[in-house]
């Protein structure tokens, strides 16, 4: 298998971003959340971590964005890494409640003691990106989940990171909203070009979103395979009902079934 | 209201056999009237019980006889309310005095201890059995000493006031600057934020709800302590409160004044209530649940 993997990543190289080289996670208590895990991220990429719940993908993303450290093994980012340099998105949209729309968003840069003024058309900008220029003004609750997710994400954004780490962001929506907020994040990724690491465990979402699926298995959690999905971009509805697609569903969903038998 | 796909034809309306938006408006307008039914009888309802209540106590007195140094009825009361009220007044301002003042240092202190609590462990595990001490400790037991020990009865009175009005407030407030979401949290450090953006921007907003919820006890508890602790001073208090007025008119026999006492503290701390509920109102209704309407 591990000649698999290399065999599948000798096409197109990207630059990489950022690696995880031979990366152990041990917990407090003794779980051992990571084992020997390398994953590499190119520049401007969409790399997907797909895997049954409590196989470390969320402690993954935690390790690249410095929230927890290492127990073994190295971190490597191709350059400085600066504030704002990555964003995250939560599974749930994780926004003030006291703070209107506006303010939520601009948190990262007031954060920076950037002011309102000069940042203020910034945030506009960004919101319209979203979609949610008119609630600029409203709160968190006056909003649908689907609204407060696109809020969460022009926070994650506003920054203008060079990676995006997304941590099963749409798991808790309704699937018509899911489908939309996939083709609006993959719009904003094709217009910007930052990189996505999405975490999720759904098969379906992973081969619409992205080039690169790795599946990953727990106790200890690794990855265990990994699958390219070379269809071109803008993918939308066409894509997800062709014969392609259905291929790669079926592929990622093995993968999905063997790594789960493995642990 | 959802979206009309399709308007219905006439043989359609001629079908269901009226205007169904006729129909609709009865039924909204039979709405609006049950809501401002129910609107009025929140208020009317109560105020009836209570004059109602006051009535019966009249007409108990009245029937029976009953000497006005014994059970003075409402009227003799609102007659000694209006009469003594140069000397009740005076008192009153006094009492007012007393609680706003330990209720703001509550406030200032309480606060200030929560914010150097949630910064370190070792402050609170060392300080906070203090508090409890205080807390537990029956007002009415260390007020005497307190009043030999501080010159001052003013200042004796405040300090009071203040024991039993600080901890609600000190406990709440700890509790919700450390009830801030762990996510937000992590974003904040993610962001770079230091300590003090993370107490601004994050904590203390996230406590607001639990300190107003501690302030709506400490208000009334800050009455509370201002009256028993002038109870204790007794004629030593120079400042003579609402509480020495109603002692001395026990001396005096002088019963329907210690009731109009009675009623102005009582309408002080419900007065104190409704102000604290209403802020809490007013600060919260944008976004936490306990204050937005719910849709029905
Ligand atoms: N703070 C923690 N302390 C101890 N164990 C943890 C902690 N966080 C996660 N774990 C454990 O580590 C494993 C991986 O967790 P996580 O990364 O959240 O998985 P996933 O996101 O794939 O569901 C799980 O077994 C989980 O119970
Ligand atoms: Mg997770």
């Amino acid at each position: 298998m591990t000649v698999d993997v290399l065999a599948r990543r000798s096409t197109t190289p990207k630059p990489t971003l950022v690696e995880l080289q031979g990366v152990h996670k041990t917990f407090a208590n003794g779980t051992v959340a990571l084992e020997n895990l390398n994953l590499a991220v190119g520049e401007h990429e969409f790399v997907s971590l797909l895997g049954p719940s409590g196989c470390g993908k969320s402690t993954a993303l935690r390790l690249i964005s410095r929230l927890a450290g290492l127990s073994a093994g190295r971190l490597v980012w191709s350059g400085e890494v600066a504030v704002g340099d990555i964003g995250f998105v939560f599974q749930e949209p994780t926004l003030m409640p006291w703070a209107s729309v506006f303010d939520n968003v601009y948190l990262p840069l007031r954060l920076q003691r950037m002011s309102r003024r000069a940042v203020g058309a910034r945030v506009d900008e960004v919101l319209d990106l979203v979609g949610l220029r008119e609630f600029s003004n409203a709160y968190p609750r006056e909003l649908s989940g689907g609204m407060k997710m696109r809020a969460s994400i022009a926070r994650a954004l506003v920054t203008e990171p060079k990676l995006l780490l997304m941590d099963e962001p749409f798991a808790a929506l309704d699937e018509i909203t899911r489908f939309r907020l996939n083709d609006d994040l993959l719009r904003l990724w094709a217009g910007r070009r930052f990189t996505v690491v999405f975490v999720t465990h759904s098969v379906f979402e992973s081969v619409y979103l992205s080039e690169r699926i790795l599946v990953m298995a727990a106790r200890p959690g690794r990855i265990v395979e990994e699958i390219r999905v070379d269809a071109p971009y803008p993918r939308d509805d066409a894509f997800r009902t062709s014969e392609p697609y259905n291929a790669w569903c079926r592929e990622a969903s093995a993968a999905l079934k063997r790594a789960m038998g493995e642990s | 209201m959802s979206t009309v796909l399709e308007q219905p034809t006439l043989a359609d309306r001629a079908a269901l056999g009226g205007d169904a938006a006729a129909t609709d408006s009865a039924a909204a307008d039979a709405h609006a009237r049950r809501a401002r039914r129910e609107r009025v009888l929140r208020w009317v309802a109560p105020i009836a019980i209570a004059l109602a209540a006051l009535g019966l106590w009249e007409l108990v007195v009245w029937w029976n006889d009953v000497p006005h140094y014994i059970l003075p009825g409402p009227s003799l009361v609102a007659q000694s309310l209006v009469e003594d009220w140069g000397t009740l007044s005076g008192s009153l301002l006094v009492t007012l005095q007393v609680t706003f003042m330990a209720l703001a240092v509550a406030i200032v202190g309480g606060v200030g201890l929560a914010v150097l609590f949630s910064l370190s462990k070792w402050v609170e595990l060392s300080l906070f059995p203090f508090a409890v001490v205080l807390q537990v400790t029956p007002i009415v037991a260390i007020a005497p000493l307190i009043l030999i020990y501080v010159d001052s009865t003013q200042v004796a009175l405040l300090i009071c006031a203040w024991i039993v009005a600080f901890f609600p407030i000190l406990s709440n407030t700890t509790l919700g600057l450390n009830s801030a979401d762990h996510n937000l949290q992590n974003l904040f450090e993610l962001y770079g934020a230091n300590r003090w953006q993370t107490m601004r921007f994050l904590r203390l907003p996230a406590a607001m709800p639990y300190f107003l919820g501690g302030l709506k006890i400490a208000g009334g508890l800050a009455l509370i302590g201002a009256i028993v602790a002038e109870f204790a001073a007794g004629s030593a208090g120079t400042g003579s409160g609402l509480a020495y007025r109603i002692l001395e008119a026990g001396y005096r026999l002088d019963i329907p004044r210690m009731f109009a006492a009675l009623v102005l503290i009582s309408l002080t701390g419900i007065a104190i209530f409704l102000a604290s509920s209403l802020l809490s109102h007013l600060l919260l209704r944008r976004w936490h649940e306990s204050a937005v309407k719910r849709e029905s």
